[in-house]
């Protein structure tokens, strides 16, 4: 019995409680029809969702006001930068990994310049940032869409037996980063930071180098992203990282991880991540128009939180 | 006790001289902007920004974030120019809702204590499908008195700096200089101290919600005014600006530390900020970066003038 009532009382079992129920409700609409593609094309697009908002999760954590708004332009950057260097050559491959990746970790740096230098807060710096690095892509680009190297597109798009392998990519990952943030120094320091940032200082705790470190990998977690997403979807465009950034926050948020900060969850990922793609492709097969697609989306997501955070007070 | 008058005004007086000294740039370039005209062109997308920052402003005081405002105000501009011009108590009726919808989010908040950013990130959706619903495609037609209003020849300036004249006034006197203003800013200082206090915490966001839902119809129906028809994605940007014109204008986002003369002097520094860099001739490619690197170094000399503002007590 107190088993049970430990799981229930588990702020992520609302997320997968939630994404198994929409499941239901869009399959028992086409009478079980496509329900094994829809899961696969979920895995698919929950990973790009899930590692963004890994990044995301971890800033978020280190207490309010902490949120990086540059994730789409990071994307979008890492994105049309490998793609250009690699130029559609299965050779650059991993050198257009460590391209991307280094754009994430350069956005990273300056982001947390802004913050500790100039003292801006996070929600400003990342956003003026983002401004710099999406005029950046485009200059850099010029709007030409370059082709991904075939071997990136396959593996990105490659599944099976059902499952997408980037999707178990993307497990391994959310795995180790579970490691990381409850065995590690580093990890526990961002919990401790999110919890009391004076406490952790006065603790001895290295705050501004761990701070440091967290924005620095939400950058290289959006760099990755930005590289697979143009993996997958056959070239890097201006505007794929659009989406990612209501996203990023609504995975965290319903995932289970307190926005005050100090508190991180990353099952919940997964199961907010396919939540929010399940709840779209739900209402696209009941064939609603844009309005009322868009006015439900956003009332669901609303009681999801709303219930979600409901048990975590009264319990 | 004696503060010396920099470091007591030095909240307001950043703001103040980015303002001037980016109008300065624009009539540097453009003499010809020095006219009734042209001030005219040049600031009349002020009013409905400095509203929708206004709007933002009360969200901030009481430590929330409302990223659900861009698509708030283009619901706004969208019954205004469909319902209101055909069927005004409709017209009427639907806003009156949408600030109703305001106070009950700001209960919401409160209550179920859900993160503000989470619950006006799912609001954002539903003003946006909403305004889909009223006008699926950009159109519609502004009511007349509307564009009266908007298009009203004052003498010697513009009414556009009559409006955000009289709006910096109002919320001043309001937030700054009365009783229940000081409790509301109260807060989002210390909300603890409050309640014991005997005040209602539930009252004060629902007041403050309703406010920045006011703030936000003005908003779009200025803005209606000015463009004559509605679009459900006219204003999406305006969520970034008027968080950006908060801060500009000297807030900050934890405390209750707020100046609505400074936000509204935020939000005119950022339109003046667009047109600034158009008439830069600046290759479109970095017109956007241009504007963050603007917003960067104005607050970069918000950091050399706070240390004064240290110095100074």
């Amino acid at each position: 019995m107190t088993a049970l009532r430990e799981m229930l009382g588990k702020p992520w079992l609302g997320a997968y409680i939630g994404a198994i129920a929409i499941w239901l409700a869009t399959i028992a609409f086409t009478d079980g029809l496509g329900g094994g593609g829809v899961l696969t094309a979920a895995l698919s697009f929950a990973t790009f969702s899930v590692l963004v908002a890994t990044g995301q999760m971890f800033v978020i954590t280190l207490g309010p006001g902490n949120v990086d708004l540059s994730i789409p332009a990071t994307m979008t950057l890492a994105g049309a930068v490998s793609m250009k260097i690699m130029d559609g050559s299965n050779a650059m491959i991993l050198p257009g990994l460590a391209i991307a990746l280094g754009c994430g970790a350069g956005v990273g740096v300056f982001n947390y310049g802004l913050i500790r230098l100039l003292r801006i807060p996070p929600i400003i710096a990342t956003l003026s940032s983002s401004f710099l690095f999406l005029s950046a892509a485009i200059s850099y680009s010029r709007g030409l869409r370059i082709k991904p190297p075939p071997v990136l597109a396959d593996f990105t798009t490659w599944i099976l037996s059902g499952i997408p392998v980037l999707a178990l990519v993307g497990m391994v990952i959310t795995l180790v980063m579970s490691v990381i943030l409850h065995r590690t120094l580093f990890g526990r320091t961002v919990i401790a930071i999110g919890q009391n940032a004076r406490a952790a200082r006065l603790a001895g705790l290295p705050v501004d180098q761990v701070r440091f470190a967290t924005y620095v990998m939400c950058g290289i977690f959006a760099g990755l992203t930005g590289y697979l997403v143009s993996g997958f979807s056959g070239g890097a465009a201006l505007n794929m990282g659009a989406e990612y950034l209501l996203a990023s926050i609504a995975v965290v948020v319903i995932g289970g991880t307190s926005v005050a900060g100090g508190f991180a969850n990353l099952p919940g990922l997964w199961g907010a991540a396919m939540l929010l793609f399940l709840l779209v492709t739900m209402l696209n097969t009941y064939g609603f128009g844009a309005g009322i697609r868009l006015m439900l989306t956003g009332v669901i997501i609303i009681a999801v939180i709303t219930i979600a955070s409901g048990r975590k007070t009264s319990g | 006790m004696h503060v010396p008058f920099l470091a007591r005004n030095a909240r307001i007086l950043l703001p103040l001289l980015s303002l001037v000294a980016i109008l300065l740039a624009v009539f540097w370039l453009q003499p010809r902007a020095m006219s009734y005209v042209g001030l005219n062109l040049l600031l009349n997308l002020a009013l409905p920004i400095a509203f929708a920052t206004i709007a933002q402003m009360f969200v901030i005081t009481v430590n929330d974030l409302d990223l659900a405002l861009g698509a708030y105000v283009g619901f706004v501009a969208c019954v205004g120019a469909t319902w209101l011009t055909e069927q005004p108590l409709l017209g009427i009726a639907a806003l009156a809702g949408g600030i109703l919808t305001y106070a009950a989010v700001g209960a919401l908040i409160h209550l179920r204590s859900v993160p503000s950013i989470v619950v006006t990130l799912g609001m954002s959706f539903v003003w946006l499908g909403l305004a889909i619903l009223v006008l699926p495609t950009p159109g519609g037609k502004a009511p007349d008195w509307l564009r009266a209003l908007m298009t009203w020849k004052t003498p010697f300036v513009p009414f556009t700096i009559y409006a955000l004249l009289g709006l910096a006034m109002v919320v001043h006197f309001g937030l700054m200089r009365s009783a229940h203003g000081t409790v509301l800013r109260g807060v989002g200082g210390n909300p603890r101290a409050v309640e014991r206090a005997g005040w209602s915490l539930l009252k004060a966001k629902m007041i403050m919600f309703t406010f920045a839902g006011l703030f936000g119809m003005l908003s779009g129906l200025s803005l209606v005014g000015l463009t004559t028809s509605g679009d459900a994605n006219i204003a999406l940007r305006y969520t970034l600006l008027s968080i950006a014109g908060v801060i500009l204008g000297g807030g900050e986002f934890t405390g209750g530390r707020i100046s609505p003369v400074g936000a509204v002097i935020g939000a005119m520094t950022l339109t003046l900020a667009g047109s600034f860099l158009s008439f830069l001739r600046l290759n479109p490619d970095w017109q956007i970066g241009a504007q963050g690197a603007i917003l960067i170094l104005v607050l970069a000399l918000r950091v050399v003038l706070n240390r004064a503002e240290v110095r100074g007590r």
